[in-house]
């Protein structure tokens, strides 16, 4: 016989042109190429610098607060009676999410490339706070995109970025989230492409976006590892995380993607449910296609339009994903699957008065999941659930779907 | 590659004068009058026509080519109707050299063998696909230029000598050179800047370079025109297109000959680009 094939494995992406599978890639207008091509060379430096490695894990130490705990949810366990539910809580962190951890690991690559000016996308209002803190902590000048729906929506989070002395400005076009800001983002990065950093928030873009957000994200995995290893002494049976880009779920998944035991569930939100036109499930509902510098999955319709998505979370209203979990869903290796507004909702709730913690929405609908699976499990099995952002900013929502008044 | 586009450049280079290529989007306000737009280019002095195919997420386009393209497919404007409406033209014009430009997602979504052969089919020659850099040849350019279809690439100013042969290696037809870093529809570019740009991108390359983004009036066209071997103008006649249309954004009875007498326009300054420099 023949040597036997190296073993398979689901961490070595993504190749020298980014891609993961058919997924990823470098979809750029030529004015930004040059640009990206310099990012990568950048990135190639701070991934073997000591000293790059040494001040980020500085910051994430004693600026953001990590490591963050890993929490048993004794009295949600016992609520639900079945597999022994652990939070990631990085919603502890500085800015109240994991944000922050692949922020600053931007902000100090944008520093190396000389660059005097910051822009970011955001949905939620979570990565734009955390762009706005870093930019102010760095004295960099900073400008946020944002829907002009979520200005509406998350308005807390934009009071916040000012205060922080980010310029926000609303996008009107489209339907005003956060495919219309991500436009509106690379519009500026093209006109002001020498000066300008652009501080894309989710593991998504041209190459090498989507590996260098998953790298700074997954020190959330590294430390869980970790963490459940000292608690229970074994690696946990199932993750569960919330995909909108998906940046916190690869943050949590990477580091166990080559642990065959370990089971891993992306939630994405379902919205109004499947049958119509208001959820944003790229994986489930969506097709290839190409858009905002990658190939993933998209939620289009038959000529290849993209199509506006809807989530009760501004941070999940994304009509595509990551390219890499695009590459994960079809090597079977993770699962994906839809939660409705109303079961984020619920989920939401329960949270709050079983375990005294306010869960973003986002997480919301991880729980929802975990609130499926954790009763048909054994209670020997060990879920860990990316609790990735805390719910201050969710509470009108979460109101106005009540019917309440705040 | 298809005659037309070399013919058409050879022709004006025995003329002595640059190429004026009109950019407008497929489908706005609506497929009849768009057509008719098309129609009356070349007679109104466009000697090659950029025909747009609408995208949802324009991302290189600023807001005039961007409420063009809503316009265009809340008109019902797909791709399919867009290699139509060249097909249509065919029947009246096999001289005018038509170029595609737009995003790949909805050649992408097409199927890039059935939209080469549809394109093939409809007399177009050229593709200028924005989101696709040297890079991801592998995904349009090479198959086009298989199939005799021109891939028109951008060059830019960020486009270094050193950049500048990996963007130039598989381009045919021409070079189209981007006068600026930003958006289309952006204010007017340093001419000089321009100037040296072509000339710059001329030492590594035969082809005719065309310049756009930025050029709006016949003077600027004047202007640019001197160095250049064409000048692109697009969001100019894209705005008039929108101002010639009534309070419900629907088509006028001005509507095909407002842009005509603009592009009559813009061709005199054209014609004067190198008689100025003559003179």
């Amino acid at each position: 016989m023949n040597e036997p094939l190296k073993p398979n494995s689901f961490r070595s992406g993504p190749d020298e042109d980014g891609l993961f599978g058919i997924f990823g890639g470098r979809f750029v207008a030529e004015t930004l190429m040059p640009l990206i091509l310099e990012l990568q060379e950048a990135w190639e430096w701070a991934k073997g610098d000591a000293g790059f490695r040494a001040e980020l894990e500085h910051l994430n130490a004693h600026y953001t607060g990590r490591p963050s705990p890993l929490y048993f949810a004794e009295r949600l366990t016992e609520e639900l009676g079945g597999a022994k539910i652990y939070f990631k809580r990085d919603e502890l962190n500085h800015t109240g999410s994991h944000k922050i951890n692949n922020c600053l690991g931007q902000i100090l690559l944008a520093r190396k490339m000389g660059k005097t000016r910051i822009i970011a996308e955001t949905g939620a209002g979570q990565h734009g706070v955390a762009s706005a803190t870093l930019a102010a902590r760095f004295g960099l000048p900073c400008v946020i995109y944002m829907g002009a729906t979520d200005v509406e929506r998350q308005a807390p989070n934009v009071f916040r970025m000012r205060l922080l002395g980010a310029e926000v400005k609303p996008v009107s076009a489209g339907h005003g989230t956060l495919k219309d800001a991500m436009n509106e983002a690379l519009r500026d990065w093209v006109t002001n492409v020498d000066s300008t950093y652009y501080m894309i928030g989710t593991a998504a873009g041209p190459h090498p976006y989507p590996e260098l957000v998953r790298e700074f994200q997954s020190v959330i995995g590294r430390e869980a590892r970790e963490q459940i290893m000292a608690a229970e002494g074994k690696l946990p049976d199932m993750l569960v995380a919330a995909v909108g880009g998906g940046s916190n779920a690869i943050g949590l998944f990477h580091p166990f993607l080559d642990d065959p035991d370990v089971a891993m569930v992306g939630v994405e939100a379902g919205g109004k449910g499947l049958e119509g036109e208001e959820h944003c499930a790229s994986l489930t509902a969506g097709r290839p296609g190409v858009l905002h510098g990658n190939r993933t999955y998209l939620l289009q319709d038959d000529d290849g339009q993209i199509k506006e998505g809807h989530s009760i979370s501004a941070g999940l209203d994304y009509p595509g994903i990551g390219p890499e979990h695009s590459w994960l869903k079809e090597s079977g290796r993770v699962e994906y699957v839809p939660i409705l507004d109303r079961e984020a909702v619920d989920a939401f709730q329960l949270l709050t008065r079983t375990e005294g913690i306010i869960p973003a929405l986002e997480p919301a609908h991880a729980l929802a999941e975990v609130v499926k699976r954790a009763p048909t499990m054994g209670r020997d099995k060990i879920i860990v659930m990316n609790l990735c952002g805390r719910g201050d900013k969710d509470v009108q929502s979460v109101a106005n779907y009540l019917g309440m008044e705040v | 590659m298809t005659a037309r586009m070399d013919t058409r450049f050879a022709d004006l280079k025995a003329e002595g004068r640059p190429a004026l290529v009109t950019y407008f989007m497929g489908g706005d306000p609506d497929y009849e009058t768009a057509l008719a737009i098309m129609k009356a280019l070349p007679g109104a002095g466009a000697d090659v026509i950029e025909l747009g195919m609408p995208f949802s997420d324009p991302m290189a386009d600023g807001p005039a080519i961007q409420k063009a393209g809503r316009r265009a497919l809340d008109g019902g404007q797909t791709l399919e109707k867009t290699l139509l409406m060249a097909k249509a033209f065919r029947e009246n014009d096999d001289e005018t050299p038509i170029v595609l430009m737009g995003y790949y997602n909805p050649i992408h979504s097409f199927g890039v063998e059935r939209f080469l052969d549809a394109a093939l089919d409809a007399g177009i020659d050229g593709l200028i696909v924005v989101d696709l850099p040297p890079e991801m040849d592998v995904e349009l350019c090479n198959p086009a230029v298989e199939k005799g279809i021109n891939f028109i690439r951008l060059a830019t100013p960020t486009t270094d000598d050193k950049r500048l042969p990996a963007v130039l290696a598989n381009t045919s037809g021409f070079v189209y050179y981007v006068s600026m870093t930003g958006i289309t529809g952006s204010a007017i570019v340093d001419t000089d800047k321009v100037e040296a740009a072509v000339k710059r991108i001329k030492g590594h390359t035969d082809l005719p370079i065309c310049v756009g983004f930025g050029v709006k009036t016949a003077e600027h066209a004047r202007i640019i025109g001197r160095a250049a071997d064409g000048v692109v103008v697009g969001t100019a006649i894209v705005n008039q297109i929108a101002g010639s249309l009534d309070a419900d954004g629907r088509a006028s009875a001005d509507t095909v000959e407002s842009v005509a007498t603009m592009v009559r326009g813009l061709a005199s300054g054209i014609a004067a680009a190198r008689l100025a420099q003559a003179g």
